[in-house]
């Protein structure tokens, strides 16, 4: 086969971490970053504790409280777990469907860059001293200029509005890959559940950000330009925000927790040397949670006056999703049933997630019943609820999945010793700190206060509630000595370190080697690794002959495009319509150079594949 | 706190058809599972009478109280069943030392998941059912009801108007209501979105801006009380502090306070004080037929629970926030930003007499509307508190 | 997989679609457009639900003037049609017929951009600025939306006229004008809607 060799275009140290488009290394990337802005959102959960350690202690004033709560929600959702999202699913689903890489990994590199500029343009609002507060879902009048002057809402905007793209970008590049890229003989209903977890996400993302995307236009506009969507005096209406806002905000909690899902059902079958079970009805609840969480975003509203056949509707709908999640965690318990259960400390994230999950569960089906919402909606019982589900649930499953896929992806296995004190002290602190709230709230505590009445039987389990975020956050400092601990030492993992892996990126080498499968595999059935493992082979079988394979050239445009952006950003944020043009001429340029220039990438020799001693 | 109140009738007998018969059908259930949920609520506190939805006083508040038993006994069953299986599994099913084998690889089983998935939904209909029948339920219309009150709730960053449209009257911070009475709430905002509720007597509803007027009721219990009200929706800095009160009196107390709120305005005594008062205050506040009604109407304000919604009067302090009237009024007064920052209450310009005799008059700035029952009432329950 | 068999000299009928980035780029952007969608469907809903809020300014039936709004989505539906041609020029492998194609569909956008700024003019004189009320914040959100949609697709293929007079028709060139395209079509669609939604109902009530 003929083919040009074209030179070789590769960075080393910094820059190669700036132009990378390896899947491999923007997962890393998102990790490092997710992981820092999900330090950062602790680190503000902590300073609330302590606020509300007793009551009318103060700790901090009113004003920063506010903004200590809107940051702490929208860095956690937006900067914190979902990048780790993405960096699990980079890292890991192109090996799944044995893919030498994602469909486009210049727009992978670029969505890594907008969300992490978008994310650092937000948290300078730190710097400036200001910063966003008016929630995480930021409902105006409060959040438009009348209310909230100057550029602290600015920086939500802008910054959520540049990481959104990041997010959408990552949606379309995994439905394209997961569709288009899998090896031969993995058909849909082969796939492994994370990799199904990352597609209904993904279409969960296309389909939602672009409502939020809208939101933030208008928002922007309103507090920009002049713009009378949510302004009541001009005609604008209130209630657009909420309805547009949630209409994104529901299908984002599901974008969060299915990868989670996902996770965890890796986890569980591995752990317990057995077929996850009801592959078939995973699938299919995966689907179906996916699609009604579009149909359930009202429940968000039921103080709002939206009338009673809305809320009895939205009531309905919502209870509706306990069913395909209940399918769920009983397959999980099944899986387990009959099987031989290691506890290894992604198991032990594994199995806390479930009874926790379920816990957060069962609480959405009662904040469902609308009358009943009328007493805990916007009470600490919501905030009990979705830390549930968010925390006990997804971060107990990111734990899972670094534990799990971090030999992997950095040829190292985590010291397991620390892993399970992480386990138990975050586990433990998780259940002091929000089970208590459920209580908080169903005795009159609403949420969002900086402070609380002494007497009013609140002192004793806020103080628990803020000791259980300490023993939590106790928890986190041991996964970080666990990370500098691990880095120290040789890469010694195997190919399959855990020794019971299923599926396919376990059958190649940890970390995976740049092209990934120097032969594309083929793949004979479901958890196709194991089934090799159980028919004598130690490898998988070749799809194809040992050819050169075509690589993408490394780029520097997608970071040059994101600081355009952020540059922009500034510029919106602090009305010098000069700057904010330069920033988007900057990126405008950048994307017709990459239009005009043609970039056929590289090939890597079957020679040099051979020399590495690497097979696929 | 006084006993919990007597038992109101649950079943609304005046409701005939259908409905009457299913909800009737789902009182049963209800007192089976209450049962389950009985006991589960006695491992917590219910919380004070005066605030928790699981302490409730008022119709309303009961009705949502049984929708969150119904949904807490079955999930109550859902968490034993789930944690049950989870713990005999990760116990039965452990990896033993020595024990290397490879487990059946199972793959499913049709009629498990076929218990899986029907056994939720019909969970789901027993808590479906009378969701949906509450939810209407509580839309009920009581505005053209003859004999319901209604008062117009306005929001403002980071207090409450209440103005009785029936009686021509405004008061702000404290709605007094009569007891056995049905109040109609139509709520908006000045500014920004809040949520008015009363935990204890009925939930809440979102105050949104005029145009989005909301609508709720609440049921009065028969007995008198001060219930305490929050805002549910952040609002700014000041949220966490903008309470309210709903007074339940007797009808001969609502009566008086109907009239004594009607009754000419009463300005202080000492002409000096007048002067700066009319001039300093009542730019602003209204008492009476005087000034202007842009800020909380100070008619009566010493006969209020509290000072700007925040500072509890009692001649007992006990806590921070505690003082008597006059205290309050005056700590309030010296410095609003203190009490409640982010507030819009200027920090007047006043000297030392004008400070302390502006807030001996408005403490002292009382409507003397309590019946004899009332005042009885009060005592005991204050004795019991303390 | 490779993307070289054009090396040979023959192009396959549909060169967009003979590489597995050809085929990646085409499925990509479907999916783009399928995020496009709800971001002009929450768009729609928004203007729907505002349309009537002209805080005292002009209502739409007294604004629009059909015939130059007819005109323009006449121009709009005619450049679709040309974008047509211009891919099936390039199936047939004919370099100067897909460019001449091309170059007529950008010229019909900008004479769609131009009635639209045109109508825009007028409408600020009329004293329908976009911070007037909430109507005219989300008629200009809306339209403005689109109309930023065009401006970029003219930028975009002209841009691409420019690389397909340089390279050719090639196995790379040809996704790109495919997708373009496809992108050119949506935004008529869009059109569509905003000719139905905005100014027909506009002018009926």
């Amino acid at each position: 086969m003929a083919h040009g060799s074209h030179a070789v275009k590769r960075y080393k140290g910094i820059l190669d971490w700036l132009t990378t488009v390896d899947h491999k290394k923007i997962g890393i990337l998102y990790l490092l970053a997710g992981g820092f802005f999900f330090l950062i959102g602790g680190l503000e959960a902590i300073l609330i504790r302590i606020q509300l350690w007793k009551p009318m202690n103060d700790f901090v004033s009113p004003d920063t409280f506010n903004e200590l709560i809107t940051m702490h929600g929208t860095t956690m959702i937006f900067l914190g777990v979902m990048p780790v999202i993405f960096g699990l699913m980079n890292c890991i689903v192109p090996l799944q469907i044995g893919a030498r890489d994602v469909a486009f990994p210049f727009v992978n590199a670029l969505g890594f860059w907008t969300f992490f500029f978008g994310g650092l343009l937000l948290n300078i609002s730190w710097l400036t001293g200001h910063v966003p507060d008016a929630g995480w879902t930021s409902y105006v009048p409060l959040a438009s200029t009348t209310f909230s002057n100057g550029p602290g809402v600015d920086y939500y905007v802008l910054g959520l509005q540049i990481s959104g793209i990041g997010s959408l970008l990552g949606g379309i590049n995994f439905l394209v890959t997961i569709i288009n890229m899998r090896a031969p003989g993995m058909s849909f209903m082969r796939m492994p559940m994370f990799t199904w977890a990352t597609f209904v996400t993904s279409l969960l993302i296309l389909l939602a950000f672009p409502a939020l995307t809208v939101g933030l236009v208008a928002l922007m506009f309103d507090r920009l330009f002049g713009g009378n969507f949510f302004d009541p005096s001009a005609g604008g209406n209130i209630m657009l925000w909420e309805h547009i806002f949630w209409i994104f905000g529901h299908p984002e909690v599901y974008i969060l927790i299915l990868p989670a899902f996902g996770i965890i059902s890796e986890v569980v079958t591995t752990f317990s040397r057995k077929r996850l079970f009801g592959y078939s009805s995973m699938v299919f609840a995966t689907v179906l949670i996916g699609f009604l969480g579009f149909m359930v975003w009202a429940h968000h509203m039921f103080t709002s006056g939206l009338g009673p056949v809305a809320n009895a509707l939205f009531s309905i709908a919502t209870m509706l999703i306990a069913v395909p999640t209940g399918i769920k965690v009983f397959n999980w318990l099944f899986t387990m049933w009959g099987g031989s259960i290691k506890f290894t400390s992604p198991m032990l994230f594994a199995i806390g997630f479930i009874p926790t999950f379920v816990m957060g569960g069962v609480t959405g089906v009662m904040l469902a019943a609308a009358p009943a919402d009328y007493q805990y909606h916007d009470s600490y019982f919501v905030v009990g609820h979705f830390h549930y589900t968010i925390v006990g649930g997804l971060v107990s499953g990111l734990f899972a999945g670094v534990h799990y896929w971090w030999p992997k992806i950095f040829g190292r296995k985590l010291n397991e010793t620390l892993g399970k004190l992480t386990f138990w002290f975050f586990i433990i602190g998780f259940h002091l700190t929000f089970f208590v709230q459920h209580f908080l709230g169903l005795t009159g505590m609403q949420r969002r206060i900086y402070t609380y009445l002494d007497g009013m039987g609140f002192n004793e389990m806020n103080l628990i509630s803020t000791i259980g975020a300490i023993t939590m956050g106790v928890g986190v400092i041991f996964f970080l000595i666990n990370v500098i601990v691990t880095s120290a030492k040789p890469r010694t993992a195997t190919n399959d370190p855990w020794e019971d892996g299923r599926t396919l990126e376990w059958a190649i080498s940890s970390p995976a080697p740049e092209y990934n499968f120097a032969q594309l595999p083929l793949i004979r059935g479901y958890d196709c690794y194991w089934k090799e493992k159980m028919e004598g082979n130690r490898e998988m079988q070749p799809a194809e002959p040992l050819g050169p394979i075509h690589m993408p050239s490394p780029s520097i445009l997608p970071f040059i495009m994101s600081v355009g952006l952020f540059i922009a950003g500034f510029g919106f944020i602090y009305h010098q319509h000069i700057v904010a043009a330069a920033g988007l001429a900057v990126t405008l340029i950048c994307m017709m150079l990459r239009s005009v220039i043609e970039d056929h990438g590289y090939h890597i020799e079957p020679e040099e594949i051979q020399a590495k001693g690497v097979k696929a | 706190m006084p006993p919990a109140a007597p038992r109101m009738a649950t079943v609304n007998t005046e409701e005939a058809g259908l409905m009457g018969v299913l909800k009737n059908r789902w009182l049963q259930w209800l007192r089976l599972t209450s049962l389950l949920a009985g006991a589960a609520m006695l491992l917590s506190a219910c919380g004070r009478a005066d605030l928790s939805p699981l302490n409730p006083q008022g119709e309303v508040a009961k009705e949502q109280l049984n929708i969150m038993k119904i949904s807490i006994s079955i999930m109550t069953l859902v968490v034993v069943v789930v944690f049950t299986l989870a713990i005999y599994v990760v116990i039965r099913y452990r990896r033993r030392p020595g024990n290397d084998g490879i487990p059946v690889q199972v793959e499913g089983n049709h009629k498990l998941e076929i218990i899986w998935t029907v056994i939720p939904l019909i969970l789901l209909v027993i808590l479906g059912v009378p969701t949906v029948q509450t939810v209407f339920g509580q839309a009920k219309d009581y505005s053209k009801d003859e004999d319901a009150i209604l008062v117009n709730v306005t929001a403002h960053q980071y207090w409450w108007k209440f103005e009785y449209p029936q009686e021509g009257i405004v008061t702000a911070q404290e709605l007094v209501v009569p007891k056995n009475s049905t109040i109609v709430i139509e709520a908006k905002t000045a500014d920004v979105l809040h949520s008015f509720w009363v935990p204890a007597l009925a939930g809440k509803i979102d105050t949104n801006p005029a145009g989005n007027i909301n609508r709720m009721y609440i049921k009065t219990p028969d007995k008198t009380g001060i219930f305490l009200g929050k805002c549910a929706e952040l609002c700014g800095p000041a949220h966490a502090l903008m309470d309210f009160k709903v007074k339940v009196v007797d009808e001969e107390s609502y009566a008086n306070w109907i009239s004594a709120m009607k009754a000419p305005a009463k300005l202080p005594e000492d002409p000096a004080i007048a002067e700066v008062f009319e001039k300093k205050c009542l730019s602003c506040h209204a008492v009476g037929d005087k000034g202007v009604p842009v800020y909380p109407d100070l008619t009566g304000i010493g006969d209020r629970e509290t000072v700007a919604g925040i500072l509890v009067n009692t001649d007992n302090p006990k806590y921070k926030h505690e003082g008597t009237v006059y205290d309050n009024l005056y700590r309030w007064i010296k410095n609003p930003q203190e009490v409640k920052p982010g507030n819009l209450m200027p920090t007047v310009e006043l000297t030392e007499e004008e400070l302390q005799g502006i807030a001996r008059y408005l403490a002292d700035y009382k409507l003397h509307y309590e019946s004899e029952e009332l005042r009885n009432n009060d005592a005991t329950s204050d004795k019991e508190e303390r | 997989m490779s993307g070289h068999s054009h090396a040979e000299g023959v192009l396959p009928h549909e060169p967009e679609k003979a590489t597995l980035e050809g085929r990646n780029k085409v499925l990509g952007f479907w999916l783009f457009l399928g995020g496009e969608t709800v971001l002009f469907g929450t768009l729609f809903s928004v203007f729907i639900a505002l349309r009537d809020q002209v805080n005292g300014g002009p209502t739409a039936n007294e604004l629009f003037s059909l015939p130059v709004v007819a005109a323009a989505t006449l121009i709009l539906l005619t450049s679709s049609l040309t974008s047509v041609f211009a891919i099936q020029a390039m199936h047939r492998n004919q370099t100067k017929a897909t460019v001449n194609w091309l170059v007529v569909t950008v010229l019909l956008g900008l004479a769609f951009l131009g009635l639209e700024i045109y109508e825009f003019v007028e409408y600020a004189h009329h004293g329908h600025t976009f911070a007037a009320s909430a109507f005219s914040t989300s008629f200009y959100s809306l339209v403005g939306f689109h109309g930023g949609h065009v401006a970029f697709g003219i930028l975009w293929i002209s841009l691409l006229i420019w690389q397909v007079l340089r390279r050719g028709i090639t196995l790379h060139t040809a996704p790109k004008v495919y997708v373009a395209g496809l992108y050119w079509h949506f935004i008529d669609v869009v059109w569509v809607f905003i000719f139905s939604v905005v100014y027909l109902m506009g002018k009926v009530g």
